[in-house]
């Protein structure tokens, strides 16, 4: 089956899409993008393949009727278990990796401690992973470094404490063989992975007998299925430092231009508000960017900006819509340099105003930078979409709602949940439309 | 490390330039060592700026000509402009000034050596001639402050309706006659005769015949010339302290030589690189450059095989492309017309005409707009030009942001971002208007 790839490398985190040759969506993938382009792209891509196998399980199961659509439901159950698989792998090698810090010899002398306290931790964390993907379980991210970091910290220290150990030398171990991890490619492939994942699955939902090798079946024809990657497009920020040559790369704005466009065809005015650029775009019917503007030097009032503002307050960012959703009185804030923000904050709070009005004040300024950088663009046209991680926080759509409709009247503005991956989706199809037009994949590294 | 492995240093190719560039970096050192060595041969100088210059009036009493916004330019391409812009800052001048203005003060405060490491003389005059500039103003009273000198101001009537006039005319010819002249000759001691004038006059006809074919030159396809970056060049000495003189004609004569040379074998323009491979963008650019990062920002359009065809900023010392020439027959019209038609004297509508001409004729892609961050008087309006020349041309334009010599305000990334996005529209537009094949 032939698949083209979409990567963009955005300031925070690196998404990637894989598109079949029909434009549909195969799969998508995530990650933080660290310091470290290369290993982000790989890792969102590895990402994006998962989550296409599950789409080919998906459609396999729906083209088996009745039998099929009674398993659906099964394809999270199967997923959930591939992500434990995962997860398990993961830190499985986290924790050779920790001894493996040993042969160093800074730590000989307290070699025999150290082996047992961390043995002890790893055994604790996997003891609670099986519960971490239980139906109905919330992680707070799906990034390992994250979820393993979190219950490995906690443990270490409860651990450090019964055995009256420094706690920092645990971590020490941790700090240096996380990166080391996250670095390093999967080990086994794909299938493997999801071949265990299923057996456990079947175990889990008591799926036996006829039933059980049906879709034993269905699953492994889907898993032969050959994806061919053909051809594969980079944008974003991080897209010069990978070895990608000239035409595998695309700048981001023709790929959310492009992406916007096949989510929603009617598009003509895109925003997009990432972590470093705002940008407001103009296409025309087939996506193509007739015009565009975005922030000069000064990355004030982006993704950034309200990342900065949460640490300020020690909340996470996601925490920081619902907050200003509660504000009945946003606070005027004009200035929205990143590096006033702490200030401004610390003063308004000292002048009695109310966090969550601060907050919506704080929304507010930046939707309004937004909005003047889209009328630079040359203003508003139905419809609009609007784009990026910031999409995704509500009380900044709140605002633009409210300032669409008072600039530019009755429009029909489109956010997709999947917003994050528009700018990767229409990388995908810019390698598919290459790939199609005669380019082919030998370029790429 | 490989012992014979060659020096970062060594391998650093060496810049190509070519022939005229060498001559014209030639012309400038002797001018520079004219202007640091006043003292000793007793010359007397007058600063005056290069939009509206009155070059060869000056000539016809002596003077040396300085033009400090040439010498912010050049310590904007030798780096020092950063620190002139922040010792202008120490004396009180805020972030939003000009920064040509606030390297020149910086440049003072810090010894006043002129790019030869000499010291420049202090003007005896300073000649505004006054051409939609206001900020010019403002720079030259800093500057009376400090050398305590005659001052000349000539005003230019603003182009508000697009067209020159009869009493615009007259009243720049009066001015010329009864404030301008009589000034130059107390603080020169010369007496002005109007011959000396004429011959000059026919001379700077002659040398802006030839930057006229050379800047049209672009026309053709590939162009031989970068009208922008190269173009920069070719305008030094007609923009600064040359128009009039022979110098000038044997310069441009040779210029142009050089460019049909180059056109009859089909060559692109000469870039720091070496020549420009195969041409895949052709652009007009209306904004002056910036200076800070030359190299790297005409880097970013060479890489991309994109060459600038026409550009206003090479216009902002005369535009002689829609057939005004100095005029012996007629010298004090002729040098009031000259200071009415600079590009930073036009009307809105004027520089969108001249933009829009320039698409059509050059044969463009499309519109760039470098906006300066700190020149209102070339960016107010900037914005709603663009949007005029794209619906009038229906070509796509972009806009990126620098500044002229503030190095603070080079965002390499940034800038980088916006042409590559721009070159690869203008690509997405070409291959959705070409038929399938």
């Amino acid at each position: 089956m032939r698949t083209y790839v979409g990567i963009d490398l955005g300031s925070t985190t690196t998404k990637a899409v894989v598109i079949d040759q029909n434009c549909q969506v195969l799969g998508r993938g995530i990650t933080n993008s660290r310091s470290n382009y290369a290993t982000a792209a790989r890792v969102a891509g590895e990402e994006a393949r998962i989550d296409g196998r599950l789409t080919l399980f998906r459609r396999a199961l729906e083209q088996n009727g009745e039998l099929g659509s009674l398993f659906i439901d099964f394809l999270s159950v199967l997923e959930r278990s591939f992500r434990l698989e995962q997860y398990l792998e993961q830190l499985a090698d986290l924790e050779q990796t920790c001894y493996g810090q040993f042969r160093g010899g800074q730590f000989a002398n307290l070699e025999a401690q150290v082996r047992s306290a961390l043995h002890e931790v790893f055994a604790r964390v996997r003891a609670e992973a099986a519960a971490m993907f239980a139906p109905g379980a919330k992680r707070k991210s799906d990034f390992f470094r994250d979820i393993a970091g979190a219950r490995f910290y906690e443990h270490a220290e409860a651990v450090a404490k019964e055995v009256s150990f420094p706690y920092e030398v645990l971590l020490n171990f941790y700090d240096k063989s996380i990166i080391e991890v996250e670095n390093r490619p999967p080990s086994g492939g794909l299938s493997d992975k999801f071949r265990r994942a299923l057996g456990r699955a079947l175990a889990a939902d008591r799926i036996i007998g006829k039933e059980a090798a049906r879709l034993q079946s269905i699953i492994e024809d889907s898993l032969n299925i050959e994806l061919e990657e053909d051809y594969l497009v980079g944008t974003g920020y991080g897209r010069v430092t990978l070895p990608f040559s000239k035409e595998h790369i695309r700048s981001e704005i023709l790929c959310h231009g492009l992406g916007a466009h096949m989510m929603y065809p009617k598009t003509r005015t895109v925003l997009d508000i990432g972590g470093q650029d705002t940008k407001g775009i103009q296409i025309d019917d087939h996506g193509i960017v007739t015009n565009f503007q975005m922030n000069d030097r000064c990355a004030a009032g982006c993704g950034r900006y309200l990342g900065y503002i949460a640490d300020e307050m020690s909340i996470g960012l996601h925490e920081l819509g619902p907050m200003a959703m509660k504000s009945d009185r946003p606070a005027k804030i004009n200035s929205t340099c990143t590096v006033f923000a702490g200030a401004e904050l610390r003063d308004r709070l000292s002048l009695g105003e109310k966090r969550e009005d601060i907050v919506a004040g704080l929304h507010r300024a930046i939707i309004l930078r937004a909005i003047s950088i889209i009328s630079r663009a040359g203003g508003v046209t139905d419809e609009f979409t609007f784009t990026g991680g910031v999409a995704k926080n509500e009380a900044a759509v709140r605002e633009l709602r409210l300032l669409i409709r008072e600039n530019y009247g009755d429009v029909t503005i489109n956010i997709n949940p999947d917003s994050i991956y528009t700018g990767a989706l229409g990388a995908a199809e810019f390698a598919r439309r290459s790939y199609e037009g005669g380019a082919r994949t030998e370029a790429h590294a | 490390m490989n012992s014979n492995a060659p020096t970062a240093k060594a391998r650093v190719k060496e810049v190509e330039k070519d022939a005229s560039m060498q001559k014209q970096k030639e012309m400038m050192a002797g001018h520079y060592e004219r202007l640091t060595s006043a003292a000793e041969t007793g010359a007397k100088v007058c600063s005056t700026f290069v939009p509206g210059n009155l070059n060869e009036l000056i000539g016809c009493f002596d003077l040396l000509n300085n033009l400090p916004e040439v010498n912010a330019i050049q310590n904007g391409l030798r780096r020092t402009s950063g620190q002139f812009v922040l010792e202008a800052e120490k004396i009180g001048h805020s972030e939003d000034v000009c920064t040509y203005v606030k390297s020149d003060i910086g440049m003072m405060a810090k010894g006043n050596l002129a790019p030869n490491g000499k010291k420049f003389p202090n003007p005896d005059v300073l000649l505004l001639s006054y051409t939609g500039c206001f900020t010019f103003m403002k720079w030259f009273e800093l500057l009376r402050e400090q050398f305590k000198c005659e001052t000349i101001m000539l005003h230019t009537p603003y182009l508000a309706d697009g067209k020159i006039t009869r009493n615009m005319i007259e009243y720049m010819v009066k001015q010329l006659r009864d404030e301008v002249i009589p000034k130059l000759e107390r603080v020169s001691g010369v007496k002005f005769d109007i011959d000396r004038l004429r011959e000059r006059l026919g001379k700077s006809a002659q040398a802006e015949e030839d930057l006229v074919h050379v800047l049209q030159s672009a026309k053709h396809t590939p162009s031989p010339i970068d009208a922008y970056f190269g173009g920069i060049y070719y305008i030094g000495p007609i923009f600064g302290a040359f128009r009039g003189t022979d110098q000038a004609i044997d310069y441009y004569r040779f210029l142009r030589a050089e460019i049909d040379e180059r056109l009859a074998q089909g060559k692109g323009p000469v870039t720091p690189e070496g020549e420009l491979g195969r041409e895949r963008y052709r652009l007009v650019v209306e904004g002056p450059p910036n200076y800070t990062n030359f190299r790297q920002f005409w880097k970013m359009f060479y890489d991309e095989g994109a060459v600038v065809v026409a550009s206003s900023y090479t216009k902002v010392g005369g535009v002689y492309d829609f057939g005004f020439r100095h005029d012996a027959s007629r010298p004090l019209e002729s040098l009031a017309e000259y200071c009415l038609g600079v590009y930073t004297n036009r009307s809105l509508p004027m520089r969108i005409d001249m933009l829009t001409n320039y698409l059509e004729e050059y044969q463009a892609d499309g519109l760039l707009i470098n906006s300066i961050k700190s020149c209102n008087s070339f960016s107010a309006g900037q914005l709603l030009m663009m949007r005029e020349v794209e619906r009038r041309t229906g070509k796509p334009a972009a806009f990126i942001e620098s500044d002229l010599v503030d190095p603070r305000y080079f965002s390499a990334a940034n800038i980088k971002n916006r042409l590559e996005s721009y070159f690869q529209m203008i690509e997405q537009r070409r291959a959705s208007v070409r038929p399938a094949a």
